[in-house]
C-alpha cells in the first residue's frame, strides 16, 4: 500500500515536470522579446534568397505551430502533434521527417551510452568501495585519478583520446559511425567496422562515468567502512573481497539514487562526446541543426532528452522503492 | 586562518593553480598586442617566435585568444555562481526555516528544476536570444544551477532552526530578517562557499558545453567557442594540436583545480575523511 502511494505520488511530480519540460520546450523560443517566433522565421531564412525556400518555411511554420491562431491554441496543436508522434519537417534536409531522422540516429546513440553507463557504474563502484576500505596510497591515487576523470569535461578527455589513439597513433579511425564506402547492413564485415568506430567514444564515456561513480561510491563507503559489522567481520579474518562486497552492497542504494540524478547530466554530457567523433547519433543530429538553424530537429532533440531524462528517473525513483524501505517513509526532498 | 592551515597541500596547489590562470585572464588581455579577432599570420602556424601558441584556421593568434577566453570564461562563470549561489541560498533558507506551504511550493520547484536537465533549458533559451552577451550568458546560467543549492541549504537550515539559540532568539522578539542573518547564516558560511566552488565549476562547463554546441557568447573568445571551432575546423583530425590542446588543457586545468578546492575544503569541514586506516 504504501509502495502503491510511493509510485503515485512519484508519478504526480515527474507528471507535473513532464508539463513544465513540454512547456518550456515550446514556450521559452516564443515568450522572448522581439516576437521570436518571426525571429525564427527570419533566421532560418537568412542567406537563402529563393522565393520557393521562403514560401517553404512560412508554410512549415504555419501548419505546425498554428500561427493565426493565439498562443494557448497553439500550444494546443504543439501538444497534438507531439503526442501522435509528428515533429514536422526538417529545414535542412526538406524535406526529411523529423522523427525519421531521429530514429536513424537514436540506435547509435543507445548503443553508446547503454554500454558504458551500466558497465561505468559497476566498476566505479567496485574501485570507490576498495579505495576507501583499503585507504592510504590506493585510495589516494584511486581518488586523485577519478576526481581528474570526472573534472575533465567528457568533450575535453574526447579530444585527447581521439587524437592521441587516431591521430598521433593510427590505432582507431578518426570518427564517424562507420568507414567510407560501406552502408549500414547487418554483415560481419559492417559489424567489425562499426565497433572499432564505437569503441573510442566508448572508451571515453566509461572512463568519465567510471570516476563520478567512483567518487561517489567512495565518500559513502568512508561512513561504512567505520560501521560495526566490517570490524566484527574483520576480526573474523575474512578476505579484503569478501568485506569490500559488504560494503558494496551497502554503499550501493544512495548510489542508485546517483544514477537517476547523474542521468541528465549524463546524457548532456555523451550528446557533446558524439560531436567531438562525430558519431551519427542525436549529439550529431543536435549539433548540425543548431549550425543550419533547424528548429524542427532541435525541439525534438531537446524534447526527446527530456523525455528521456524523466522517464528513467522515475523508473530509478520506483526501482529505489522497492529496494530500500526506508525511503518510502521518507518521503520528502531532503536527503 | 587556522582552516587554511587545515588545507591539505593539494588543495593550497589547486588553488595557487586556479588564481594563476584567472591573473593570466586579467592581464593578458592588457598586454596583448592585438585583438583575439584579428587576423594576423597564416592559418595554422605551429607554435614558435613568432606566435607563443600558433595561430587557428583564420590566422588569429591562440594565445591571444586563451587569454581573452580565460577572462570571458571566468566571468561568466563568475556572475552565474554568485547568481545561483544567491537564489538558492535564499530559496533553500525560506524554505527550511519557514516551512509549510512556502516549503512545499519552493521545494516542488526545486525538485522539477533538478529533474529537467540544466542543459537543455538552457539550450531552448540560447537558441531563442539572437545574440547572447557574455552578461546575459552567465545570468542565464545562474538561473537555472540554483536547485542543487536550494535543496542543500534547505535541509541543513530546517536542522539547525531547531537549536536552541535559535528559539532563544524568537523568544526575545527577533525578526525573521535578523534570526536568518544572525543565528543561521553564520553557520552556514563554510558550506555556502563551498557550494559557490560548485556553482562556479559547473557554470563555467555550461559555458563550454553551450558554446561547444555554437551557442556561445557572441563577438568574444571563450575557451568553449575556441574549442568549438577547434573542431569544426577539424583540428584534431588534421593534427594543428596547439589549436584544440590549448582550450582543452585550460578548460580541465580550471575544473580539476576548482574540484580540488572543493574536495580539500570538504577535508576541512568533515575531519572523518581524513583519518588514516592506521588511525582507527
Amino acid at each position: 500500500m504504501t509502495l502503491l502511494r510511493h509510485i503515485l505520488s512519484k508519478f504526480a511530480w515527474y507528471v507535473a515536470a513532464f508539463a513544465a519540460a513540454l512547456a518550456l520546450n515550446f514556450f521559452l523560443p516564443r515568450l522572448l522579446p522581439g516576437n521570436p517566433v518571426d525571429s525564427l522565421i527570419s533566421q532560418a531564412l537568412r542567406g537563402t534568397t529563393s522565393s520557393e525556400t521562403k514560401q517553404r518555411v512560412y508554410e512549415t511554420y504555419i501548419r505546425e505551430f498554428g500561427l493565426d491562431q493565439n498562443l494557448w491554441s497553439q500550444f494546443v496543436t504543439y501538444v497534438g502533434n507531439v503526442l501522435t508522434g509528428d515533429f514536422g519537417t526538417s529545414f535542412s534536409r526538406y524535406p526529411a521527417d523529423v522523427g525519421t531522422m531521429i530514429g536513424d540516429a537514436l540506435p547509435w546513440t543507445i548503443l553508446l551510452q547503454l554500454p558504458a553507463v551500466l558497465l561505468g557504474w559497476l566498476i566505479g563502484n567496485l574501485i570507490g568501495a576498495l579505495a576507501a576500505y583499503k585507504r592510504g596510497g590506493f585510495d589516494r591515487s584511486v581518488y586523485l585519478t577519478s576526481l581528474f576523470l570526472t573534472a575533465a569535461p567528457y568533450y575535453c578527455l574526447a579530444v585527447i583520446l581521439l587524437y592521441g589513439l587516431a591521430v598521433a597513433l593510427p590505432l582507431f579511425p578518426t570518427g564517424g559511425g562507420w568507414s567510407f564506402g560501406l552502408a549500414p547492413e547487418w554483415s560481419g564485415v559492417f559489424t567489425m567496422d562499426a565497433v572499432s568506430h564505437w569503441f573510442l567514444p566508448f572508451l571515453s564515456l566509461l572512463l568519465v562515468f567510471i570516476g563520478g561513480q567512483a567518487i561517489g561510491m567512495r565518500s559513502m563507503a568512508v561512513y561504512e567502512v567505520d560501521a560495526d559489522y566490517v570490524r566484527f567481520a574483520e576480526s573474523f579474518g575474512l578476505a579484503d573481497r569478501k568485506i569490500v562486497g559488504y560494503i558494496f552492497r551497502n554503499g550501493m542504494l544512495p548510489q542508485i539514487t546517483g544514477l537517476a540524478l547523474a542521468i541528465g547530466t549524463l546524457i548532456g554530457g555523451a550528446l557533446l562526446t558524439e560531436i567531438v567523433f562525430s558519431y551519427p547519433g542525436i549529439g550529431t543530429l543536435l549539433y548540425d541543426a543548431i549550425l543550419n538553424k533547424d528548429y524542427p530537429v532541435i525541439q525534438a532533440v531537446t524534447l526527446l532528452v527530456l523525455i528521456v531524462v524523466l522517464v528513467a528517473n522515475f523508473l530509478v525513483d520506483v526501482l529505489y522503492g522497492f529496494v530500500d524501505p526506508r525511503i518510502r517513509a521518507a518521503e520528502r526532498g531532503d536527503r | 586562518m587556522k582552516t587554511l592551515k587545515a588545507l591539505p597541500p593539494r588543495g593550497t596547489i589547486a588553488a595557487a593553480v586556479f588564481l594563476a590562470i584567472v591573473l593570466a585572464g586579467l592581464i593578458g588581455p592588457l598586454l596583448a598586442p592585438a585583438g583575439p579577432g584579428a587576423l594576423l599570420g597564416t592559418s595554422f602556424t605551429p607554435p614558435g617566435s613568432e606566435f607563443l601558441l600558433g595561430t587557428d584556421h583564420l590566422g588569429r593568434s591562440v594565445g591571444i585568444q586563451l587569454v581573452h577566453g580565460i577572462r570571458t570564461s571566468i566571468y561568466i562563470g563568475l556572475l552565474a555562481g554568485i547568481t545561483g549561489t544567491l537564489i538558492g541560498v535564499a530559496f533553500g533558507t525560506l524554505a527550511g526555516y519557514r516551512g509549510g506551504v512556502l516549503d512545499e511550493i519552493l521545494m516542488g520547484l526545486t525538485n522539477i528544476m533538478i529533474t529537467v536537465p540544466a542543459i537543455i533549458v538552457l539550450l531552448l533559451l540560447s537558441i531563442s536570444l539572437d545574440t547572447r552577451s557574455v552578461t546575459v550568458m552567465g545570468l542565464c546560467i545562474g538561473f537555472v544551477s540554483w536547485p542543487w543549492t536550494a535543496r542543500a541549504v534547505r535541509s541543513q537550515i530546517a536542522s539547525l532552526r531547531e537549536r536552541e539559540h535559535v528559539d532563544i532568539a524568537r523568544l526575545s522578539g527577533s525578526g525573521t530578517m535578523r534570526i536568518i542573518n544572525v543565528e543561521l547564516l553564520p553557520y552556514m558560511m563554510s558550506y555556502i562557499v563551498m557550494a559557490f566552488v560548485i556553482q562556479l565549476y559547473g557554470a563555467i562547463l555550461a559555458e563550454a558545453a553551450l558554446s561547444l554546441l555554437g551557442l556561445g557568447p557572441s563577438g568574444t573568445a571563450s575557451l568553449g567557442v575556441m574549442l568549438h571551432w577547434a573542431i569544426a575546423w577539424e583540428s584534431v583530425r588534421g593534427g594543428q594540436w596547439w589549436v584544440f590542446l590549448t582550450p582543452t588543457v585550460f578548460i580541465t586545468a580550471i575544473t580539476f583545480s576548482l574540484l580540488l578546492v572543493q574536495s580539500s575544503l570538504d577535508t576541512v569541514f568533515n575531519p572523518r575523511l581524513r583519518v588514516g586506516k592506521a588511525a582507527r
